[in-house]
């Protein structure tokens, strides 16, 4: 006979009621590291999908997710010519928040160069590439819009004709396509001023400039030596992809990293102290059928396995729950959240370490109680 | 060889001004097979003498041997307490405190399982334990869903199921009606006599003192054995 479930069965809508209470303080425990790991999947993802192995920025800046960076377009035809270089493109972005249907968006635009680039190294769920330099656009579904509406950017309307996924901004923007030669149709729009004063002024007709050059290295050909030759043009500075890895996670991941950490670190001391309290007053509320076992003569183990059990039984019910949430909830948070083996392991045996420990004081309480309490009233 | 053999138990209570001596030199012998009863005015020490005897206090002087073992010594307990209890005394007090989340039959087992019997044997024994109480319908039933002197019939079955050969019951009728009182210390006649069990009951129950063999009273911690009354003719 079993103790534990005996009890557990006696009274088990408030021992569900607390597991599932429980459980969801451990989704949260689940979900903040599951929001870190989003966010640096996130933040890479844009860079990892561009596919290049050196970024040429301007000079003496981080390139353009850590700061403004601007160098002139000719930059790229320029940097064809550089011996080990396989490929040489533009790359600009733009953040805009269009009305769609009475609705602010929050889109940012990157132009792809066309026509090297119709986007196909983009991780496409339905629709196609670009297949004109003009009006067409391919959007992250994250976006909400579906295939084929027409959005209005700049001066023109552009018709949806693809959608991506999983391609986010480090802001967790999502990501709009379009040919770079359209980008700067829209940047032109929004600052017209600029371009009227320059016309005014009787300046020659302004390279429009890109963020940065993204350039693929040639099989064989050291990525070292293409970029200690592109590095030797003055204006620029040239970063490998890594760097700029790593300059997209130190700036906006690292700050949040620690933050959620030390969050995580406060819930799982909470969920502690809730399981604590939880195991400690279904012992008080024991006490005296534990008395009773005690006055009986039953063995030490018989009252510590009882306590043990409904702790681990509590604790893996509220695991139970935390990972049904993670994946039926996790999946419709607005921002993704990566939940890996190691993070539901590390919950795991978290949650079996709490349960233990929690056990530690009631059992203690038990071990204490004398079987005499029975015959006071 | 007694079933149970005190001599010289003293125990105090508290200290200075709220101390209280609630056994003063008792000495008591009960043979297996003995129904003993125990009286007295409330306060004089009879659970304190009760609770001594099973092992669940422990005397500031004195000696008690269980079956021949001596198992206090100078106000000490020499062996195993938790074991003793396990295996050779069952205890019924007023109240029934039975395990309100075990049925009948469960809290029955417990005591058995407790001493490491499971199984079809424990099931058959606890079954006609509780059918011998007159319980044999309400085996599944929890604690709440018996009435008080079912209850108290089941904490019954609970003492007798491991067949302890020493009974202790602190005022075990006082919440059973005067016809369910006679019939708790028929049983515990039988079961003395059947299997050579020694029982000690406190009771305040004047009316059922034809059912003891031997009646010992209590005053201010003093115990002496009352002239012996007139055993009942079987009924
Ligand atoms: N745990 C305790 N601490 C202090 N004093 C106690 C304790 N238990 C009992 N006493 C005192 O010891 C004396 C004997 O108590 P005991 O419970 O043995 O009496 P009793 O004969 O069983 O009385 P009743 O018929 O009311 O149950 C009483 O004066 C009581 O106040
Ligand atoms: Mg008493």
């Amino acid at each position: 006979m079993n103790l534990a479930m005996k009890d557990v069965r006696h009274q088990w809508p408030r021992f569900v009621a607390t597991g599932v209470g429980l459980g969801l303080l451990f989704a949260i425990v689940l979900a903040m590291g599951g929001i870190y790991r989003g966010m640096v999947e996130e933040a890479v993802v844009l860079v990892e999908k561009l596919g290049a192995d050196l970024w040429v920025v301007q000079r003496d800046t981080r390139g353009p997710f850590a700061e403004r960076s601007y160098v002139p377009e000719v930059l790229a035809t320029r940097a064809r010519a550089v011996p080990g270089v396989r490929w040489a493109r533009a790359f600009s972005t733009l953040t805009l928040q269009p009305v769609h249907r009475g609705r602010v968006l929050r889109l940012t635009l990157v132009g792809l160069s066309w026509p090297e680039d119709r986007g196909a190294s983009l991780p496409l769920v339905s629709g196609r590439v670009l297949g004109t330099a003009h009006r067409e656009l391919m959007v992250d579904r994250t976006l909400g819009l579906a295939l084929g509406e027409a959005l209005h950017l700049g001066d023109d309307t552009y018709r949806i004709v693809g959608l991506t996924q999983g391609l986010v901004s480090s802001g967790g923007d999502a990501l709009a396509f379009v040919s770079q030669s359209d980008l700067e149709r829209i940047q032109n729009h929004l600052a017209p001023e600029a371009r009227r004063l320059a016309r005014v002024a009787g300046a020659p007709p302004m390279d429009p400039g890109v963020s940065a050059v993204l350039v693929g290295v040639a099989p064989g050909a050291s990525v070292e030596e293409v970029r200690a030759r592109l590095a030797r043009w003055g204006d620029v500075t040239v970063h490998t992809t890594g760097e700029q890895k790593s300059f997209l996670l130190d700036g906006v991941v690292d700050k949040a990293r620690r933050q959620i950490g030390l969050f995580r670190a406060l819930l799982a001391l909470v969920s502690g102290i809730v399981v604590s309290l939880v195991i400690f007053n279904m012992t008080v509320a024991k006490t005296r059928e534990i008395a009773l076992l005690k006055l009986m003569g039953a063995r030490l183990g018989l009252v510590v396995g009882m306590i043990l059990q409904q702790a681990l039984l509590l604790s893996l019910l509220a695991y139970g729950v935390a990972l049904g949430v993670s994946r039926f909830a996790f999946p419709h948070f607005p921002r993704k959240v990566v939940v890996g083996p190691e993070e539901l392991l590390g919950v795991f045996a978290l949650s079996v370490a709490i349960a233990l420990l929690a056990s530690l004081a009631a059992i203690r309480r038990a071990l204490r109680i004398p079987p005499t309490t029975i015959l006071a009233g | 060889m007694h079933a149970i053999e005190a001599t010289g138990l003293w125990k105090t209570y508290g200290k200075g001004e709220t101390e209280v001596t609630a056994l003063r030199d008792v000495s008591l012998r009960v043979r297996g097979g003995e129904v003993a009863a125990l009286l007295g005015p409330s306060g004089s020490g009879k659970s304190t003498l009760l609770t001594t005897l099973g092992l669940l206090l422990t005397p500031d002087r004195g000696q008690l041997s269980l079956g021949g073992e001596q198992v206090v010594a100078d106000g000490r307990i020499t062996r195993d307490a938790a074991r003793l209890r396990r295996e050779r005394i069952g205890f019924v007090f007023q109240k029934a405190n039975l395990i309100p989340f075990l049925t009948a039959l469960e809290n029955v087992l417990l005591a058995l399982e407790i001493n490491g019997l499971r199984g079809r044997e424990a099931q058959a024994r606890a079954r006609e334990l509780l059918d011998y109480l007159g319980l044999g319908e309400r085996t599944a039933h929890l604690p709440d869903e018996l009435s008080g002197g079912q209850q108290q019939r089941v904490a019954i079955a609970r003492a007798l199921a491991m067949n302890p050969p020493l009974v202790l019951a602190d005022e075990p009728t006082a919440a059973l009606d005067s016809h369910r009182s006679r019939d708790v210390m028929q049983l515990f006649r039988r079961v003395a006599h059947e299997r050579g069990t020694a029982v000690v009951v406190v009771t305040h129950d004047h009316r059922t003192l034809d059912a003891f063999d031997t009646v010992h009273e209590m005053e201010d911690g003093v115990l002496r054995t009352a002239p012996r009354v007139p055993a009942p003719s079987p009924a």
